[in-house]
C-alpha cells in the first residue's frame, strides 16, 4: 500500500463536495478516477496533494506519519506532504517564461537543490522520454497542445515523486493529439509508476488502469478491477453514468 | 510655423539665437546633473516601495493591507505639490531639515510607490491561478512560486503602465524648481528672470522634457518587445 485514504471531506462554503472518501492506492498500481462532472473527482485528486485542503480526515502515504485535516496541518507538513506527488494539469499550466528543459528543470533546481548538471541530464532523459528531445529549448507557447501536456508529465517526474496524479490530462486537447498524451501514460504505467487518473477516457482506463474508481455526489459509489466496473457495473448509477458515456446521444 | 507664430508673439520678434545657444546647455547640464538622477533614484526607490506595498496588500495579513491602503489612498489623495512643501517646508518644524534634493528624492519615491503598487498588484493578481498552483505542485513555497514564477509574469504585465508612471515622474521633477532643486527647469526660470525670455525659454525647456521622454518611450518598445519572445500571441 503506498497511499491510503480515509473518510475524507472538503465543502467550499456550503457545497459537501467530498463526503467521506475512502480509498487505498497499491504501490505501483494505476487507479483510473471516473465520474459526471461535478461529481467532485478533481476535487479528491486536488485533495491528495493539498492543491484543494480537505477539511476532515486523513490521508498517509506509506512509511509516513499520516496527514491529518481534522486540525489544520502546518505550512511544513503540508509542502513536505505535497513533495511526495506531481501533478498534471488539465490546462497544462507550463511557466510560459521558461523553455521546455527550463519547465522540466525547475523543481528539482529550485526546490530540491540539485545541482544544474545533473538535473540538466535528468531533464533531457525525461523529455526524450516523452519524445520531445528536439522541442526542449522551445516555450510553451511555440508547442502543440499535446507537446504542452507531455512536458507538464516531464516537469511532475523530475521531482521524482511517489505517486503521480493526473487530472484530466487529454480534455484539452483535439481529440486526433488525445493518443500521443496517453501513449505517455502507457508507458509510465509499464515502468511502474504508482498513478492516480481522472479521466473520461473509459476505453484507457480499461487498457491501463488496474483499478477503477467511480465517483458521484462526492462519494465512491462503486470500485474494483476494470473489467468489474466498466463491463459488469453493480451499482444502477455507475450503469447510468457509463450508459450515457457510451451512448452520448 | 505654430511655433514660429508663438515666438514672433512674444516680445522678442525672432528666436534669439545667441540666447537659445547661451541657455542650451545650462539646462542640458542641470537636466543631466539633477533631473535625470532625480528621476532615476525616485524610480528606483518608489519601485522597491511599490514592490513590498503591493505584496502587503496582497497579503493574508490584515495589518499589513491596512497600513498599505492607508499609504496608497494618503498619497494618492493629496496634491504631488503638497507632498513636497510639507517634507521640504514643513518637516523643519518637527526638527527634521532635509536638502532640496534629499526633500524631492523622498517625496517623488513616496509618490511613485503609491502609484506603482497599484500597477503591480494588478498585475500579480492578472497571473492565472494555475500558474501558481503549478509552482505549488512542484514542491514550491510561497515566496519560490512568487519569486520564480508569478513576478516575472507579472512584470511584463506591468511594463506599460509602469512605463507611463516613469514618463510622469519625468516632467513631474520639474515641481521640484519650487523646493529651490536647481534642476532643468528651475534654471530656465533663472536664465528668463534675467533675460525676460519666458516664451523662448520655456519652449526651450519643454523640447528638452519631450527628447527625454521620446527616448524613454524607445527604450519602453525595446524592452516589451524583449519580454515578448516568450509570450504567445
Amino acid at each position: 500500500m503506498l497511499v491510503s485514504v480515509k473518510n475524507l471531506h472538503k465543502s467550499f462554503g456550503d457545497l459537501h463536495v467530498l463526503q467521506g472518501i475512502d480509498l487505498d492506492i497499491e504501490k505501483g498500481s494505476v487507479v483510473a478516477v471516473i465520474g459526471p462532472s461535478g461529481s467532485g473527482k478533481t476535487t479528491f485528486l486536488r485533495c491528495l496533494n493539498a492543491l484543494e485542503m480537505p477539511n476532515k480526515g486523513t490521508i498517509q502515504f506509506a512509511n509516513d506519519q499520516a496527514m491529518n485535516f481534522d486540525k489544520s496541518p502546518t505550512k511544513k507538513e503540508i509542502l513536505q506532504f505535497r513533495r511526495k506527488s506531481g501533478m498534471v494539469f488539465q490546462s497544462y499550466n507550463l511557466f510560459p517564461h521558461k523553455t521546455a528543459l527550463e519547465n522540466v528543470m525547475e523543481g528539482p533546481v529550485v526546490v530540491q537543490k540539485k545541482n544544474k548538471t545533473q538535473v540538466r541530464s535528468l531533464a533531457e532523459s525525461l523529455l526524450q522520454k516523452v519524445g520531445l528531445s528536439e522541442k526542449m529549448h522551445l516555450y510553451p507557447h511555440q508547442l502543440s497542445g499535446g507537446q504542452q501536456q507531455r512536458v507538464g508529465i516531464a516537469r511532475a517526474l523530475a521531482i521524482e515523486p511517489e505517486l503521480m496524479l493526473f487530472d484530466e490530462p487529454t480534455s484539452a486537447l483535439d481529440p486526433e493529439i488525445v493518443g500521443e498524451v496517453l501513449r505517455v501514460i502507457r508507458d509510465l504505467a509499464a515502468e511502474g509508476w504508482t498513478m492516480a487518473i481522472v479521466t473520461h477516457e473509459l476505453k484507457f482506463a480499461e487498457e491501463v488502469a488496474d483499478h477503477v474508481v467511480f465517483i458521484d455526489g462526492g462519494v465512491i459509489v462503486e470500485q474494483g478491477p476494470p473489467s468489474a466496473i466498466l463491463k459488469n457495473p453493480k451499482e444502477p448509477r455507475t450503469k447510468q453514468f457509463l450508459n450515457r458515456l457510451l451512448n452520448p446521444v | 510655423m505654430f511655433l514660429n507664430n508663438l515666438l514672433l508673439a512674444a516680445s522678442d520678434p525672432v528666436v534669439d539665437w545667441e540666447l537659445f545657444q547661451s541657455s542650451l546647455w545650462p539646462m542640458i547640464l542641470n537636466g543631466i546633473q539633477y533631473t535625470i538622477p532625480l528621476t532615476l533614484i525616485s524610480f528606483v526607490c518608489g519601485l522597491v516601495i511599490a514592490l513590498l506595498t503591493a505584496l502587503a496588500r496582497l497579503s493574508a495579513s490584515k495589518i499589513l493591507a491596512g497600513i498599505a491602503r492607508v499609504y496608497v489612498s494618503a498619497i494618492r489623495g493629496t496634491p504631488l505639490l503638497v507632498q513636497l512643501f510639507i517634507i521640504f517646508y514643513g518637516l523643519p518644524d518637527l526638527g527634521i531639515v532635509l536638502d532640496p534634493f534629499p526633500s524631492a528624492a523622498i517625496a517623488f519615491s513616496l509618490n511613485v510607490g503609491a502609484y506603482a503598487s497599484e500597477i503591480i498588484r494588478a498585475s500579480v493578481l492578472s497571473v492565472p491561478k494555475g500558474q501558481w498552483e503549478a509552482g505549488y505542485a512542484i514542491g514550491m513555497t510561497h515566496r519560490q512560486a512568487l519569486m520564480r514564477i508569478v513576478l516575472p509574469q507579472a512584470a511584463r504585465v506591468s511594463i506599460p503602465p509602469l512605463s507611463n508612471t516613469f514618463i510622469s515622474l519625468v516632467k513631474d521633477t520639474s515641481l521640484a524648481s519650487l523646493i529651490l532643486v536647481t534642476e532643468l527647469f528651475r534654471k530656465a526660470q533663472e536664465i528668463a528672470a534675467r533675460t525676460y525670455d519666458f516664451m523662448q525659454l520655456y519652449i526651450t525647456a519643454a523640447i528638452l522634457y519631450w527628447v527625454i521622454c521620446f527616448i524613454l518611450s524607445l527604450i519602453q518598445g525595446r524592452v516589451e518587445k524583449r519580454l515578448d519572445r516568450y509570450v504567445a500571441k
